[in-house]
């Protein structure tokens, strides 16, 4: 099969696949083969698109140009490939999950549920497989729309209001910064193709960089990068599979690959360093980072807990990124997929623990180790992924970001990421020692053991990939090692 | 091919009176259906005559101009053609059942012979190359627009058709007295051969009197006509109480036709635009942004969602004037293409209130409480025309946002772009209200056993809601069209 098409079919694969669910929505079984079918399908197609270096040298594809000079393309490069491989690996894994999670809790409307998870991931690739700011926007605000349902899934008071922020927020900015700033790009050099090495030098004023640059970050919502974070915490009324794929991956992945994307195939690492308006995105990400690890310390609510780790977790990757030296770089992609493993890992115990014990709080979850002693192994291993510790993934980003941060000399951002460390372990550590060591509160309301058995393997798998990605971290690192900013 | 400017007038007109003749409503229902088929087959055949070989005039009874009644069609007429005919062919097949439960089955034929000479009225204002008779058209569909009104379920229509009555006849006299005043200046009432008496006389550069209040009158009375905030207290209501048909026909056409005449005399007759560019394009700059942003804060808070759509609808004009009073060639593709963009939308967004109304029999907002389950096709074409609407890439609304803020980053308007974008996020919350009520409030008990809307009311609804998407994807017809036009309108005819 020509590249060109199996570039087009991720897209279209899931698109399908959302239609054939539809239709056999009367038959769950075969509702659930069709979603783990095409799961399994965008997954080898992305694997052959990774066994085939040619791919990353292709002219852009032309999908369609509703106005002229104004296209949308698909175009394949290293970042957008990984990110392509990191969200159709874990939609197959979430896909065995979730169907253990939504049968577990008898939950309503699951078919809806499975259309839009496949929408949802066919949006994914469009942003990962997008050549120009245009079919990326269009993609974005499609990941938005098709993931609604999916955080309002339960349809009560609650998921309503926290739907109306998550919509709200992700929609305001992004038409009120994103299309602004896409506009204004457009205007300033038009074209909106991603090219190695920037667009916009020489086609800028100098002092207006830093304007653009805030445009764009805080434009990317799905950034969370503070103050435009608040959608998150309230996408978390979700069902856990939702905020698991969506809000540890998809969606938020979505928003930190795009702020990567933007720093080195729009600005161009070289205009941003001259110009020095990368420090004020220093800044805004450091600021994101303690603060979110301060408020997440404050957390009862295990998915609020982890929301705001993945606050601070996404902005260690536009911190890496807006340092722009090459190990700083390798290090935010590193980190995108690190951070997708081991966030994955932990919603899956969240979710885990409420179907097996129907639990929610952080402080419910004393002795839970030793009934559900897979789903919380799991759960300390991703945790010290968070924290940065061998011999998790999680360590090699750090490790890199650290030396991007010696390249520069910059202390204060050195002492953000130690103080960040403490942090981290200050709010997993407690709950690993609570499930593991405390006595469990008696009297015991019903005695319950592990979860079903497919969302343990699917939650064992990711901790597995943690752990694997440590003493393997090839894939990410030849990839970063090709993008603009980071070349041998 | 010869006579074939004027079928599309003729057909509609000839076929009123049949309607009545026959007083059965099934017969006048086939007989307004196969009349607006043939004008829109017509128009569709006229516009490709246009692009292919240029601009086509006929003169009536074979009385040659300046004396006797041209009709002239270029791109600019042909596109405002096809967009009427072509939305009064969509609405025809979704009237019938929509009129059989709105309207005593006695007036039905009645009501068709109405909606033709309506019709009639507002081809005739788009073909016709002539002052005075676009001003006997006006009066025609403006006649024809106050009895349909009046013909809504509710007395209040009454009471909004006589409103509109008052403040469309003052608008009609306004633009009669402009007319006039042209008229007195120039000695003709032909509009091509107005310009070419403008411009010989030297009148335009000596900042004539005349002219100046012969402008004056003819853009408040169009501006009233075409419901420009502040002049658009008669367009609520008389949205909201018309029978939904006719809601649905006015919302897509009239106003456009009333923009087009705005075009016509302000660039077409005074050529190049340059009263605009000094002066007028300042002038109305201001109310289109007013428009945009008062209306679409009071459409927030309306419980009536049709008439929620009417105020949507006043914000939506303040696009398309906003995009001719930038008066550059890319601000008049952008106005123009709205006017197509806005009638697929709003036509698609009212279908959908004809339909809930058919189902429910009103359309307050607590009405649509789980209609997202009991009416699934009929919220989800309500979904993709708010989409739409606000601007979503891959609907046609993204297409006209698009090319106005292009239009005002041409010219350097920042403040202009922010607010254009404040509109569209204003929309996302007026639709959204809706769209959270009919997908997540439970419904009433008694009201268990509605269904989906009826199959000719929801094929139409979907005829719209594809040509909503595809007209995102794919804009080169309706975008040549508009290009076209705007260039012949810089060039001043």
């Amino acid at each position: 099969m020509a590249t060109e098409t199996l570039i087009q079919l991720c897209i279209l694969l899931p698109a399908c696949g959302a239609l054939f669910i539809a239709a056999s929505a009367k038959f769950p079984n075969l509702r659930e083969a069709v979603t783990m079918g095409s799961a399994t399908g965008l997954f080898c197609l992305v694997a052959a698109l990774f066994m085939r270096p040619e791919a990353l040298n292709l002219a852009p594809i032309v999908l369609a140009e509703p106005l002229p000079g104004l296209q949308l393309q698909l175009c394949l490069e290293p970042l957008g490939l990984l990110f392509a491989g990191i969200a159709s690996l874990l939609w197959l894994i979430t896909s065995v999950y979730t169907i253990g999670y939504m049968r577990g809790n008898k939950e309503n409307n699951q078919t809806r549920l499975y259309i839009c998870f496949a929408l949802a991931l066919a949006s994914t690739m469009g942003i990962a497989l997008s050549g120009n700011l245009i079919t990326l926007f269009l993609f974005y605000e499609m990941l938005t729309l098709s993931t609604y349902p999916l955080v309002t899934h339960n349809q009560d008071h609650d998921a309503v209001s926290g739907g109306r922020y998550y919509l709200g927020i992700l929609i305001s900015t992004s038409v009120g910064l994103l299309l602004p700033a896409i506009i204004w790009t457009w205007h300033l050099t038009g074209t909106t193709t991603f090219t190695a090495g920037g667009i916009l030098a020489g086609n800028i004023d100098p002092s207006l960089v830093v304007l653009l640059l805030l445009l764009y970050a805080f434009g990317i919502g799905k950034a969370a990068l503070m103050p435009i974070h608040r959608w998150l915490p309230e996408a978390m009324v979700a069902p856990t599979p939702v905020s698991a794929l969506l809000h540890a991956v998809a969606v938020v992945k979505a928003g930190v690959f795009c702020m990567v994307k933007i720093i080195l195939y729009i600005f161009g690492p070289q205009l941003l360093i001259t110009t020095g308006s990368n420090s004020i995105l220093i800044g805004l990400a450091s600021f994101t980072i303690i603060s979110a690890s301060i408020i997440a310390l404050r957390q009862d609510n295990l998915k609020r807990r982890l929301a705001y780790s993945t606050i601070s977790q996404l902005s260690y990757i536009t911190l890496a990124v807006a340092i722009l030296t090459p190990h700083s770089i390798t290090a935010a992609v590193v980190h995108i997929t690190a951070h997708a493993f081991g966030k994955i890992t932990l919603f899956f115990a969240a979710g885990a623990i409420y179907t097996a014990a129907h639990k929610t709080k952080v402080s419910e979850l004393n002795g839970i180790g030793q009934r559900m002693p897979w789903t919380m192994s799991a759960f300390a291993i991703a945790s010290l992924s968070m924290i940065g510790l061998p011999p998790a993934a999680g360590f090699i980003s750090k490790w890199y970001l650290l030396q991007g941060a010696l390249s520069i000399n910059s202390g204060p951002i050195i002492a953000v990421l130690l103080l960040s460390t403490l942090l981290n372990t200050g709010y997993f550590i407690p709950i690993v020692y609570a499930a593991f060591f405390k006595k469990e509160d008696a009297p015991i309301a019903h005695p319950h053991g592990e979860a079903p058995w497919t969302m343990v393997l699917a939650l064992t798998t990711t901790a597995l990939l943690t752990l694997i990605l440590f003493f393997w971290p090839q894939i990410p690192l030849e990839l970063a090692a090709q993008l603009p900013g980071v070349g041998r | 091919m010869i006579h074939l400017p004027i079928v599309p007038v003729i057909i509609p007109l000839l076929a009123a009176p049949l309607c009545i003749i026959f007083r059965s409503k099934q017969l006048a229902w086939s007989i307004a259906l196969a009349a607006t088929w043939t004008s829109f087959c017509v128009s569709i055949l006229l516009a490709i005559h246009v692009v292919a070989v240029g601009p086509l005039s006929y003169n009536i009874g074979g009385w040659p101009a300046p004396w006797g009644i041209t009709y002239y069609i270029d791109t600019l007429n042909a596109f405002v053609l096809l967009i009427v005919s072509g939305m009064s062919a969509v609405v025809l097949p979704y009237a019938r059942k929509s009129v059989e439960m709105e309207i005593d089955s006695s007036t039905q034929p009645y009501f068709y012979s109405l909606l033709l000479i309506c019709i009639t009225g507002l081809l005739g204002i788009t073909v016709t190359g002539d002052a005075f008779n676009m001003y006997v058209f006006l009066e025609l569909s403006s006649l024809s627009s106050y009895a349909l009104i009046g013909m809504g379920p509710r007395r209040r229509a009454l009471t909004a058709a006589y409103q509109y009555l008052i403040m469309g006849t003052i608008g009609a006299t306004f633009i009669l007295i402009g007319i006039g005043l042209l008229y007195s200046l120039t000695g003709t009432l032909n509009i091509q051969d107005m310009a070419v008496q403008l411009r010989a006389n030297d009148i335009l550069g000596s900042g004539n009197r005349t002219l100046i209040t012969a402008f004056a009158f003819l853009t408040v009375g169009l501006s009233l006509k075409l419901a420009l905030f502040p002049l658009h207290l008669w367009l609520p209501n008389a949205y909201s109480y018309a029978p939904s048909v006719v809601t649905i026909f006015l919302a897509a056409t009239a106003t456009k036709v009333a923009i087009y005449m705005l075009l016509r005399f302000c660039f077409g007759v005074i050529g190049n635009g340059t009263i605009f560019q000094m002066t007028l394009g300042k002038i109305i700059l201001i109310p289109a942004l007013a428009a945009i942003l008062v209306a679409s804060i009071v459409a927030i808070f309306q419980y009536d969602i049709k008439r929620m759509l009417a105020y949507s609808s006043v914000a939506q004009i303040g696009y398309m004037i906003l995009g001719i009073s930038f008066a550059t060639t890319t601000g008049l593709t952008a106005g123009i293409l709205h006017m197509f963009n806005h009638a697929l939308m709003k036509g698609l967004l009212f279908m959908v209130m004809g339909a809930v109304s058919y189902r429910v029999g009103s359309v307050y907002i607590n009405d649509f409480r789980g209609l997202g389950r009991k009416m699934p096709w009929t919220m989800a074409a309500f979904v993709i025309g708010g989409l739409s609407l606000m601007g979503v890439p891959m609907t046609a609304g993204f297409i006209s946002k698009w090319y106005l803020i292009k239009a005002a980053l041409e010219n350097g308007w920042w403040d202009v772009t922010i607010l254009i974008l404040l509109g569209s996020l204003l929309a996302v919350v007026y639709i959204w209200r809706v769209v959270e009520t009919a997908y997540f409030n439970p419904s009433h008990e008694n009201e268990e056993d509605i269904g989906e809307a009826p199959l000719s009311l929801l094929i139409p609804m979907w005829t719209l809601v594809i040509a909503n998407i595809y007209f995102g994807i794919d804009t080169s017809i309706p975008l040549n069209l508009a290009q076209q036009a705007a260039t012949l309108l810089m060039e001043g005819i």
